[in-house]
């Protein structure tokens, strides 16, 4: 008698995973608890052990073989001696080849609700070798796309559907008859070249992500409640997932005496009119006012990236994130280098109150090379930003709080305010970033100086 | 500040409101501009009050067949006047009804004549008053008009383009149509049925140029047994306008010329995209051949500004247009699965009598590049239905692909073969080949059979003949 090894399920969110590497080869006599294979999954690689004694008959998955999913037969384990049952052969060789098959889109095969990933298979299909799971379901296939595949030869199973639904259509087949990948029909798949900096979206899907477990997956319904994305939400993930995974971010922490800064600001709060056109400056107005004049210094700081070209922009338009609880929108401050601290207060506060009736126009938060966060009111201390395209930078501003600093050898109390810069690497670089801070420090540091 | 939009159309025309009313149902802002009539040409002065006029026409064919019948009535005289007017009604029926179209889904429509002002702006002139409006996208769909020569350009009394051609104030009695294509053929049919002497002159060695060379051969010998000349590959050099009458001079291609002397003329040469005072060169976008070059979505290669329809050129027909509509409304809003137009699945459909219809490649086109065909035709005469009808003239013809059984192409002549045009479109489209075709079941009796019976016929197989 033989019993079937099968592919182990390591965590609870595996799927598939590479037989890294046999222990056993065919013929050797395994007890429980021996370790017969190597498994690799994306987060780690195990042992595999055996529960059952017997010999290995045949091993069925080579080792090295990728995709594997799981609960396929790996191996055959004869407990009791002899051959496997005839008939077991082909129909485990059927199991093994849908096995190898890469990843179909993952809504056919997670046990819960479909996630919300796109319809795209996320890992690219090779036009050859890669079985979709026909044993399983029926196939789509226009009459044209199967009477094409017999003729070339080509196992219509082996080929991806373009069509509606999935449907595989005589492009699909002539372009697997060439040896060539059919393009999913992902809008903005093809794009012309202007369009690359517009849809990072489909510079992941090519880039050959493998998708996020559902998180449903960890936990018991009735546990939580779910609350449906809105779209503000939706559009949250998708453009920081876009930017956090195309943009090469790195930081730049640098600390900034907010004394001659505070004092000044008392000053000139302490002069508003009580009346008509009062006003109260707040540190963040400082930071923007700062943020745009060292901007103006250092235009390589101020641009945005294209695939063709480095647009550096000839004003500072400076975005201000906005906490919308829940949510967020980053307003523009347009042309900021140009306007005065209480023009800048004013228009901050107005972009903010219009931001949280949700009144803001698409010119108002779109665009810009350079963003402020500042989360300063809740005691952070420092933290990093996530740049939002298409903008080059973004300045994280945290508290301003009294610390000890050693100056001159001795140790004085001084209000220090940590700030740190997200980087687009791709335009600037470590030391053009930290020549930016370095202007910025001084302004902060020293406001009169952006008078010179 | 100006309003802003998702989308902004300018053009509204069939290509325009259809991506307008398909941008409202995926949840864009949307608005379209439009500077005279919602529907366009084709609404207003095109598909749909040609087809009202050509209704009349073959009701006066049918009445002058009574007898045939059983029928008998005296004098039967028109009204030219009456005809044109439920022309026009027809057509403002359905601006209202696009008018209403524009509301349920939500689209703002702009009155007055747009440009394109630098990036996501444009600016909307009406008497004399210039508004901007913003939009993240921007959708050109500015159509085409009838295109001219030097020395032959329309006047609106005596020479006429397809726009005067649909409101005449007096029947000519003579008439000389300058070119075959659809509007060509489909006036010339118009006014010979209702008794003008029509000569038609084409440059091309054939009519209907972009048919099946039998569908083409076929229509020309029908138009010249209801008593309209052809002059093909011939060439008009010269329009002398008299006080009620235009002489032409035409020229064979042997090089013989003659004259001719008509009351009106219809010039039907083609058409040339609406490409000025858009905004088009400082925004940056490609003209060619009067049309604005895009890629296969649409797309002008200026970020954000896509163009759609007969501005971009051909088959200029108002389906395509729609259909170009409805894959930028669906590009922008970011819908999976979305393919391009492909052109081989555009029907084109001639109005004339009898009519003609198409899809896919003629039989010379398929032949090209050696590849190997089997072609089936059927006649309007092997079908019961068309005899009952009283419609015995015309064909069906089907164009395979020898080795793979892909239908490449189907062309028709006859009785409201417009109307049966669609099956093989479907077919196409599903990507049917003669096996699934050869085994579906046709309602009988109707024209449709002979369809089946085409196919059939490319296996040497037809039952019915």
């Amino acid at each position: 008698m033989s019993t079937q090894i099968l592919m182990p399920a390591l965590s609870p969110t595996m799927e598939e995973g590479k037989l890294a590497k046999w222990h056993v080869k065919e013929g050797d006599v395994v007890k429980a608890g021996d370790i017969l294979a190597e498994i690799e999954t994306d987060k780690a690689t195990m042992e595999f052990e055996a529960i059952d004694e017997g010999r290995i008959g045949k091993i069925l998955i080579p080792e090295g073989a990728e995709g594997v999913k799981v609960n396929v037969p790996i191996a055959v384990l004869e407990t009791e001696g002899g051959e496997p049952a005839p008939q077991d052969i082909p129909a485990t060789m059927e199991a093994i080849r849908a096995a190898l098959a890469p990843a179909s889109p993952p809504a056919q095969k997670t046990p819960s609700p479909a996630p919300a990933s796109p319809a795209v298979p996320l890992a690219p299909r090779s036009g050859n070798g890669a079985a979709a799971p026909h044993t399983e379901q029926r196939l789509f296939a226009s009459p044209l796309a199967k009477r094409i595949a017999e003729r070339a030869g080509i196992d219509i199973a082996s080929v991806h559907g373009s069509g509606p639904r999935g449907r595989i259509v005589k492009a699909d087949v002539e372009a697997a008859a060439k040896g060539g990948v059919p393009k999913p029909a992902a809008p903005r798949e093809e794009q012309t070249p202007a369009k690359s900096v517009a849809a990072p979206e489909a510079h992941a899907v090519s880039a050959g992500l493998a998708p996020l477990p559902d998180a449903r997956l960890f936990y018991r319904e009735g546990e939580y409640e779910a609350v449906p994305n809105d779209s503000m939400r939706k559009a949250i993930a998708r453009r920081l997932t876009s930017a956090k995974s195309l943009i090469p971010h790195y930081y730049l922490t640098i600390d900034c005496d907010i004394g001659a800064l505070m004092a000044l600001r008392a000053r000139l709060n302490e002069k508003s009119p009580k009346a008509e056109g009062a006003y109260k400056l707040s540190i963040n107005d400082f930071v923007i006012k700062a943020a745009a004049m060292a901007l103006m210094k250092h235009p390589d700081v101020n641009a945005s990236w294209t695939d063709a070209a480095i647009l550096k922009h000839k004003h500072a338009d400076i975005g201000i994130a906005v906490d919308l609880n829940p949510g967020l929108i980053t307003p523009i401050v347009f042309k900021a280098e140009t306007k005065g601290l209480i023009e800048i207060s004013n228009e901050v506060k107005s972009l903010a109150e219009r931001a949280k009736a949700k009144k803001l126009k698409p010119q108002e938060y779109e665009g810009g090379a350079f963003s402020i966060s500042n989360l300063g009111m809740f005691g952070i201390k420092e933290f990093t930003a996530i740049i939002n395209p298409p903008q080059s930078a973004i300045l994280a501003v945290g508290a301003g709080e009294e610390r000890a600093v050693i100056r001159d050898g001795k140790v004085i109390a001084a209000t220090i305010m940590s700030v740190t810069m997200s980087c687009d690497h791709r335009i600037i670089d470590g030391a053009t970033g930290a020549r930016y801070l370095q202007t910025l420090k001084i302004y902060i540091e020293e406001p009169a100086s952006m008078l010179l | 500040m100006s309003e802003s939009f998702d989308v902004i159309i300018i053009g509204g025309g069939p290509g325009g409101y259809v991506c307008a009313i398909r941008c409202g149902q995926l949840g864009l802002k949307t608005a379209v501009v439009e500077r005279e009539n919602l529907g366009g040409i084709c609404l207003n002065w095109g598909c749909i009050p040609t087809k009202a006029l050509l209704r009349s026409s073959e009701i006066w064919h049918l009445l002058h067949r009574l007898n045939e019948f059983g029928f008998s009535a005296g004098d039967i005289t028109f009204d030219l006047p009456k005809i044109v007017e439920r022309s026009r009604k027809v057509a403002a029926q359905l601006v209202n009804g696009v008018k209403g179209l524009m509301k349920k889904n939500k689209v703002t429509v702009i009155d007055g004549e747009a440009k394109l002002k630098g990036r996501g702006t444009i600016s909307v002139v009406k008497n004399g008053q210039s508004t901007e409006y913003f939009a993240k996208t921007i959708v050109l769909a500015t159509g085409a008009r009838a295109r001219e020569f030097p020395g032959l350009e329309a006047d609106g009394t005596l020479i006429w383009t397809y726009r005067h051609a649909m409101v005449p104030k007096e029947f000519p009695k003579s008439l000389l149509v300058v070119g075959s294509g659809a509007i060509g053929i489909e006036f010339a049919s118009f006014y010979r049925t209702l008794g003008a002497q029509v000569t038609v002159v084409e440059v091309l060695d054939r009519v209907l140029p972009v048919e099946d060379e039998e569908i083409s051969a076929f229509a020309a010998k029908a138009f010249q047994k209801q008593g309209m000349v052809i002059k093909t590959a011939t060439t008009v050099e010269k329009l002398q306008k008299g006080a009620n009458n235009v002489t032409a001079t035409l020229k064979s291609k042997e090089g013989k010329t003659e004259t001719l002397t008509v009351d009106r003329v219809i010039l039907a040469v083609g058409i040339v995209g609406n490409v000025e005072n858009i905004g088009l060169e400082q925004a940056g976008i490609k003209v060619e051949k009067t049309h604005v070059v895009v890629n296969q979505w649409c797309e002008t290669g200026v970020p954000g500004i896509y163009a759609i329809g007969d501005l971009v050129g051909p088959p200029w027909l108002a389906h395509k247009a729609m259909h170009e509509g409805v894959i930028v409304a669906e590009r922008i809003a970011g819908v999976k699965g979305v393919h391009p137009l492909d052109t081989s699945k555009v029907p084109g459909c001639t109005y004339c009598w009898p009519q003609v219809a198409s899809v896919g490649l003629t039989e010379s086109k398929a032949k090209e590049g050696g590849r190997k065909i089997k072609t089936g035709k059927f006649p309007f005469i092997g079908n019961g239905k068309a005899i009952a009808l009283g419609e015995v003239e015309g064909f069906v013809k089907t164009v395979f692909d020898a080795d793979t059984g892909e239908l490449l192409g189907a062309h028709m002549i006859g009785a409201e073969v417009t109307e049966l045009i669609q099956g093989y479109t479907i077919a196409r489209t599903l990507e049917a080949t003669d096996a699934e075709l050869q085994v579906s079941i046709f309602p009988h009796p109707t024209l449709s059979e002979m369809m089946h019976e085409a196919v059939l016929a490319a296996d040497g197989r037809p039952l019915h003949i």
